[in-house]
């Protein structure tokens, strides 16, 4: 069999493999049916391994970038399709592509350009209460909404610029910890922004088109309303991830590595690192609140209680899982600490100690993550063939 | 404000910057001989006073009716099982990731913080509310107007200023102290002088987690109650007022302390609703760390170029 079919079976057999794992792992609800795919998974992953095909799938996806992305939107379009009808499913999935927005950012913070941050979720959460005040007090339209919910997390983000900047290491790890901290503790004693009880928060409406009203095509199509979110969390991530990825390949994406990976040398080369550094939480804290912000929407409802310390480690744990600085890395990540803990009732009470001791058996023994960080490589067109 | 109410405020201060600043001198211990953050430190505090607790209740069950044996042994029970503790994470976690980005390891103790939070949750009896935390001391009070001394609040606050006093004297007057300080200074050239540098990590990980359950007791019986999720709190507090004082320096992480405890008293006197008094001290911080980017007593090491 000549190389190219060869890639054609691989590529044939990861989309159909891939559809049919989220559209499992979102649909099951028996526990030994969720059993049986999880063991299917991991005899089909090591197959896929041993024979090469990963290897020729990933290489025919790094080839061929745009076309492997609306492969990958057509996808999430079949498996939305096929749930259609079940709210919770599709509420997953859009709170997947959501947190995996919000990760993208701390990917561009943490991954590319060194700024650890440990108060992504309160980032996420300055978006939720922008949206929630914004749009229940002002006529701006949602969609805006939304845009201003990403700068006004990039805008509170800005205050911890000149201590990020002045500070290394540990010290700077301190900064954002006690910003996390400092978020959830004003939330809880602030009663102008309904203190622990939290803040509704009105459905996107979009041009007059209701988001919490069914979607109806034809007489015989109706698909539940999440169907909507699912549409625009998505193309959010798709966004963020585009954004994301061509930045790591473009001149600033090199500027940020070097950043990141020594500062003096960095510097000694002309390059500015308080610029590259303030880029990179800007952006990524834009992300988070984006992210947010449609999040709140989604959800009708928002407290205190969701932007915890422990969130934050959720994202961050999401970031290692998937490989430190790989972008593709963080949807698989979300999808499975975000999904696995509702499927698993049992678990569902253990899911934070069960985190905890997977991302330190990570650590300890692949500390690259699941998917690691791929070296860049240009000019590679062909290669796959 | 009168004079025996701003007595008491400093009083609960002082209190509070003694549990504050055990659990800080840890932190800076830990990062004098590794240059690591344990970050799970806030949780050893919470499982010390949890052992503690257990011991109590064990000790009472067999019918040991003696309140100084009682504190003895709960005491001695807590330091030793999270020194215990302590050196194991130093052999098992800490240690083997020597070779890789120190965000790594504040990572995995991080996570290991979050794994002890949720075991003592899920796996002591009844563990996600809190627990009433028995009255060891005697609870003779005299008052003075507003002002009120407890004798518990000064056997405390002299336990925990003999207890850091203690381990700044083993630091510089021991043998050990000298391997403890030969390994945060160079560890290359203390090998060479023949320092067994595992047993000395190890060993000032068990000294520094041994502080840690002394402050968990320390609050459990100053505030009559503990809970899983106290150590989060006091963790984030004893790294700031450690890395406020500046890192791996003794005097700063005290210093650290008492100047945290001092923000957060000062915080609930100025706002009319004190629970803006973390909100305060927080902000305060992060001031501080823009301010003097590596603390105040700042680390003696030229930066590497």
């Amino acid at each position: 069999m000549s190389g190219r079919a060869k890639t054609s079976i691989a590529v044939a057999l990861g989309i159909l493999g891939i559809t049919a794992f989220t559209l499992l792992f979102l649909e099951l609800e028996a526990q030994w049916a969720i059993a049986v795919l999880a063991v299917a998974t991991v005899v089909a992953l090591t197959a896929f391994r041993l024979t090469g095909a990963a290897a020729r799938l990933g290489a025919a996806g790094a080839a061929h970038p745009r076309g492997a992305l609306g492969i990958a939107l057509g996808m999430v379009l079949v498996v939305a399709a096929a749930l259609h009808e079940s709210h919770f499913a599709l509420l997953m999935l859009a709170t997947v592509a959501l947190y995996a927005t919000a990760c993208l950012g701390l990917t561009l913070q943490f991954g590319h350009a060194g700024i650890v941050n440990f108060a992504g979720a309160a980032f996420f959460g300055i978006g939720c209460y922008t949206t929630a005040v914004l749009a229940a007090h002002t006529p701006i339209p949602h969609l805006l909404v939304i845009v201003l919910a990403g700068m006004a997390a990039a805008l509170v983000g800005s205050i911890l610029i000149l201590p990020i900047l002045r500070t290394r290491g540990h010290y700077a790890a301190l900064i954002t910890i006690a910003f996390g901290i400092l978020f959830k503790t004003f939330l809880e004693v602030n009663d102008t922004l309904g203190g622990p009880q939290g803040l509704k928060v009105p459905a996107m409406n979009l041009f007059g088109w209701s988001f919490n009203e069914p979607i109806r095509i034809g007489a015989d199509f109706e698909g539940s309303f999440y169907l909507n979110y699912v549409f625009l969390a998505v193309a959010l991530a798709a966004v963020a991830y585009v954004m994301v990825v061509r930045l790591e390949k473009s001149w600033m994406g090199l500027a940020f590595d070097a950043v990141r990976l020594d500062e003096t040398a960095a510097a000694a080369f002309g390059i500015d690192v308080a610029r590259w550094k303030i880029l990179a939480f800007t952006l990524g804290n834009l992300l988070a609140g984006m992210a947010g912000g449609v999040y709140a929407m989604m959800t009708g409802f928002i407290a205190p209680t969701n932007f915890t310390f422990g969130d934050s480690l959720i994202m961050v744990s999401i970031v290692i899982l998937g490989g430190l600085g790989n972008a593709l890395g963080v949807i698989p990540a979300a999808l499975l600490l975000l999904v696995l803990p509702e499927k698993l009732q049992m678990i569902q009470e253990y899911r934070f100690l069960i985190y905890a001791l997977l991302v330190i058996a990570v650590l300890l023994f692949r500390p690259q993550g699941l998917l690691p960080r791929r070296m860049r490589t240009y000019f590679v067109r062909n290669a796959s063939t | 404000m009168d004079f025996g109410l701003a007595g008491q405020y400093v009083l609960n201060g002082l209190m509070l910057g003694v549990i504050y600043a055990m659990v800080a001198v840890g932190f800076t211990l830990f990062f004098g001989v590794l240059d690591v953050i344990k970050f799970s430190h806030g949780d050893v505090v919470m499982v010390g006073a949890f052992v503690a607790l257990a011991t109590f209740l064990g000790l009472q069950d067999l019918g040991v009716g003696s309140s100084i044996a009682l504190i003895l042994a709960v005491c001695v029970t807590a330091l030793a099982a999270t020194a215990v503790l302590g050196a194991l994470i130093a052999r098992f976690l800490v240690l083997p990731l020597r070779g890789s980005p120190p965000l790594n390891t504040l990572l995995i103790t991080l996570m290991l913080g979050l794994a002890l939070r949720e075991a003592v949750r899920l796996f002591y009896p009844n563990g996600s509310n809190p627990k009433p935390f028995p009255a060891l001391l005697p609870t003779d009070a005299w008052s003075l107007g507003n002002f009120t001394l407890r004798a518990d609040s000064l056997i405390l606050l002299a336990m925990g200023i003999t207890a850091i006093v203690g381990v700044h004297m083993l630091i510089n007057r021991t043998r050990m102290g000298l391997a403890i300080r030969a390994v945060a200074q160079d560890p290359e050239t203390a090998r060479v002088m023949g320092v067994n540098f595992e047993r000395v990590v190890m060993f000032t990980f068990a000294l520094g987690s041994a502080l840690a359950a002394l402050a968990g007791v320390t609050n459990g019986l100053y505030y009559n109650e503990i809970n899983f999720g106290m150590g989060l709190l006091l963790g984030v507090i004893g790294f700031s007022a450690a890395v406020v004082g500046g890192l791996g320096n003794i005097y700063g992480a005290i210093l650290g302390g008492f100047l945290f405890a001092a923000l957060q008293t000062i915080g609930a006197i100025w706002f009319a609703v004190p629970a803006y008094k973390d909100v305060f001290a927080f902000a305060a911080v992060i001031l501080l760390m823009a301010w003097k980017p590596t603390g105040l007593i700042a680390e003696k090491s030229a930066e590497r170029v």
